[in-house]
């Protein structure tokens, strides 16, 4: 016997197992139909807890990826400071946000197919529990106990079936949602922290931090060449002065050659 | 003939198809019981996709049960396991 027929054996014992249980078949049909209509509530809960997860990874997404803009701004702002460590840095970062950008991508893909599939579950029972009160009452009406036995049988067996099938589709995706939770939670706090990629040393604000230093430091420099300029009478090119005051970004020498590079438009 | 693909719902399907989807049905068994992931794969994907194209969809207020029930596309090994030994079943 196959993988197939015995899956379907299983469900028949299943519902054949629960049909046992109660003395009267008409119990059987009002049981069944609560129950129907507790799992069609708990799938109704499932497309929506579902639907706000795929919500929070969507934001977070948009949240990775302005980061990931963001660290790129500022390893281009680098360089053309000079600041070629400042830029791999911001580089490196800005890998680490992709990474975890494209990981999201993939979960978003995934919660957006089990969205889908749980949706049309919710609709394909509805429709069944909608036909099954119907052939409750007609069977109810019509009740003679020979007769009744073998149609409460074959209905109770296909929607047992039907329930069986969704009620795992619905536990599989609040496990889905539920691990779906704790990874957003991580990294809204590894955004939180400001620390995206792990071991790669202080927050990405320490790279703002310096950049704005620097740009600040340059915006002084600047007003003192122009002032400068201004006093001599002359118009003397911006560029030329700005590395003289440098020593106070911390890194004399090296960055210092970079600076008078003429054209370089780092004011 | 009417089967079920777990997650996706009910399908009727000629008696002569049966003997296609028993065949590819063989090759998933082998597989669990081998526990071989990449021909279990394969191998569901090939009963499904099968299925599919032999099947038409039973309306969505039929309430029949399945002769045959196909696990959802995405099923791991371990699940399917679940499902024969009755395990993977909530109560209810």
């Amino acid at each position: 016997m196959g993988v197939m027929k015995r899956v379907s054996t299983i469900f028949r014992a299943k519902a054949s197992k629960q049909l046992d249980r109660l003395e009267d078949p008409r119990e059987t049909l009002d049981y069944s139909y609560q129950t129907q209509l507790e799992l069609l509530q708990k799938v109704r809960r499932g497309v929506a807890d579902v639907a706000t997860s795929r919500k929070r990874v969507e934001l977070q997404m948009n949240q990775l990826q302005q980061t990931a803009d963001k660290l790129d701004r500022q390893a281009r702002d680098s360089l053309a400071a000079g600041r070629e460590d400042l830029a791999r840095e911001a580089l490196s970062r800005k890998a680490g946000a992709q990474s975890q950008l494209t990981d999201l991508q993939t979960q978003y893909a995934s919660l957006q197919g089990e969205e889908e599939k749980l949706t049309a579950a919710s609709q394909r029972l509805q429709a069944k529990v909608d036909a099954f009160r119907v052939r409750k009452e007609t069977i109810k009406a019509t009740y003679t106990a020979a007769e009744a036995t073998t149609r409460i049988n074959e209905v109770f067996t296909g929607i047992s079936e039907e329930m069986s099938d969704v009620g795992l589709a619905v536990q599989r995706a609040e496990d889905k949602t539920e691990q779906m939770k704790a990874r957003a939670g991580a990294i809204d706090e590894l955004m939180a922290s400001g620390a995206l990629t792990d071991a790669i040393g202080p927050p990405p604000d320490d790279i703002q931090a310096e950049l704005d230093r620097m740009g600040s430091s340059q915006g002084v420099d600047a007003e003192l060449e122009r002032m400068k300029a201004e006093l001599a009478g002359g118009a003397a090119p911006k560029e030329i002065g700005s590395g003289q005051a440098d020593s106070s970004v911390g890194q004399p020498g090296g960055t210092n050659l970079q600076k008078e590079q003429p054209g370089s438009g780092g004011a | 003939m009417i089967i079920r693909i777990m997650g996706e719902g009910q399908l009727k399907l000629d008696n002569s198809a049966v003997d296609e989807l028993n065949k590819l049905d063989s090759d998933l068994e082998k597989a669990v019981e081998a526990n071989d992931e990449a021909a279990f794969g394969s191998a569901l994907q090939g009963l499904l996709a099968k299925a599919r194209v032999l099947g038409v969809a039973l309306p969505p207020d039929a309430i029949e049960p399945s002769e045959l029930i196909l696990p959802r596309e995405d099923a791991t090994i371990e699940e399917v396991r679940d499902l024969l030994a009755d395990g993977g079943l909530i109560p209810g």
